[in-house]
């Protein structure tokens, strides 16, 4: 696998991931796991995890992350880079170009197009992690309940992460 | 020019919990602390930043890079050096770290705890990722039946054909994406 194929994948994914971190992980499902076939669907959940409890941005962490498991640090550089350089061109083009962008009537009208289709393609894999993290009716409850703190009480992604990873941990150490 | 690199270095390092959180550290540091630009200025870039493909962190900080050198007295060229040192400030701490975790992760992944952990954690991302999807169905994203009738079942109309063409028809979501913004071209 070429740094260069890395890059390429990873500028793909990057110029098509609008709308946040979470908006890439479809679009990593479909370009990294199940058409390249560089990690498993399970390895991607687990790197998700890691990706958010670390600071910086989601998105670059993830590439990072995937970069390197394939070719070392520069793999990592070749990921990052890849990710990173279609918004920066982008809002450059914008910054010395097209400063009434957001003001353009047939890009609001794209995007609201758009937006209902982003937050579909974020609740397609959820469905499929499900089945990956091998979700059953004894643990559902650990999903729903972390869900719900999130959405319904605005309880920080990273405590989530803190909290699971340690019960797990308690749950290997004293009872399996 | 290293005023801005520091700044953006530090977000980087203490920006937790993705691109939101991380848009109201800048817009302490840039805004209320530094006085790069106004506060009008800067809602314009979230706008920009949310509009644009790529990571809501990277867009908003070479945007934030540009329009501070430029704010303050500099030609373009030193704004797209504004916007490449940002950027990468604010890559770099999370650059090496993750690099470091990776080299732990390969190195101890068969642990048995960092399996355990691994297994209690699986489950809890399954709930982050519903959490965001929940979390974006907002009356700005889809309006309201009250509000635009119109928008608002195209919304929904568009949001279970996404899911059919993903689940069912196995379709690659850069077309499906492609696609919506074509019927939003057309309908709205």
């Amino acid at each position: 696998m070429s740094n260069s194929k890395l890059f390429q994948t990873f500028f793909h994914i990057g110029l098509f991931t609008i709308g946040g971190g979470y908006a890439m992980i479809p679009l990593i499902e479909a370009e990294v796991v199940d058409r390249r076939q560089w990690i498993a669907r399970e390895e991607l959940l687990d790197l998700m995890a890691v990706a958010q409890s670390c600071p910086g941005v989601f998105a670059v962490n993830i590439s990072i992350f995937i970069g390197y498991k394939i070719r070392k640090t520069p793999g990592a550089i070749a990921a990052a880079l890849g990710c990173i350089l279609p918004s920066f061109l982008i809002i450059l083009a914008i910054a010395l170009f097209f400063h009434q962008f957001q003001d353009n009537p047939w890009v609001a009208r794209a995007f609201r197009g758009i937006r209902p289709c982003v937050v579909a393609l974020i609740a397609v894999p959820t469905f499929r992690m499900a089945q990956t993290a091998r979700i059953t009716w004894t643990n559902v409850w650990i999903p729903v309940l972390s869900a719900f703190l999130i959405w319904a009480l605005g309880v920080s992604p990273i405590f989530i992460i803190v909290a699971a990873g340690l019960v797990g941990f308690l749950y290997g150490k004293f009872i399996n | 020019m290293f005023a801005l690199f520091f700044t953006f270095f530090l977000i980087g390092l203490f920006g937790f919990g993705g691109g939101y959180a991380m848009l109201s550290m800048i817009q302490g540091e840039v805004v209320t602390a530094h006085h790069w630009m106004t506060m009008g200025e800067f809602t314009d870039i979230v706008a920009v930043s949310q509009m644009t493909p790529g990571p809501i962190g990277i867009n908003s900080a070479t945007y934030v890079g540009y329009t501070a050198m430029v704010n303050g007295g500099g030609a373009p060229w030193m704004g797209v050096l504004g916007s490449l040192t940002a950027t990468f400030a604010v890559t770099l701490p999370s650059f090496i770290l993750m690099l470091l975790i990776s080299k732990f992760l390969m190195q101890y992944k068969h642990h048995p705890i960092v399996e355990h952990v691994f297994l209690g954690l699986r489950p809890a991302v399954v709930g982050l990722l519903a959490a965001a999807c929940l979390l974006l169905m907002t009356p700005d994203n889809f309006s309201t039946p009250t509000e635009s009738p119109w928008q608002f079942y195209i919304s929904v109309a568009i949001f279970i054909g996404t899911i059919i063409a993903c689940r069912v028809y196995k379709m690659n979501p850069i077309h499906v994406l492609l696609a919506c913004a074509l019927i939003g071209i057309l309908l709205f």
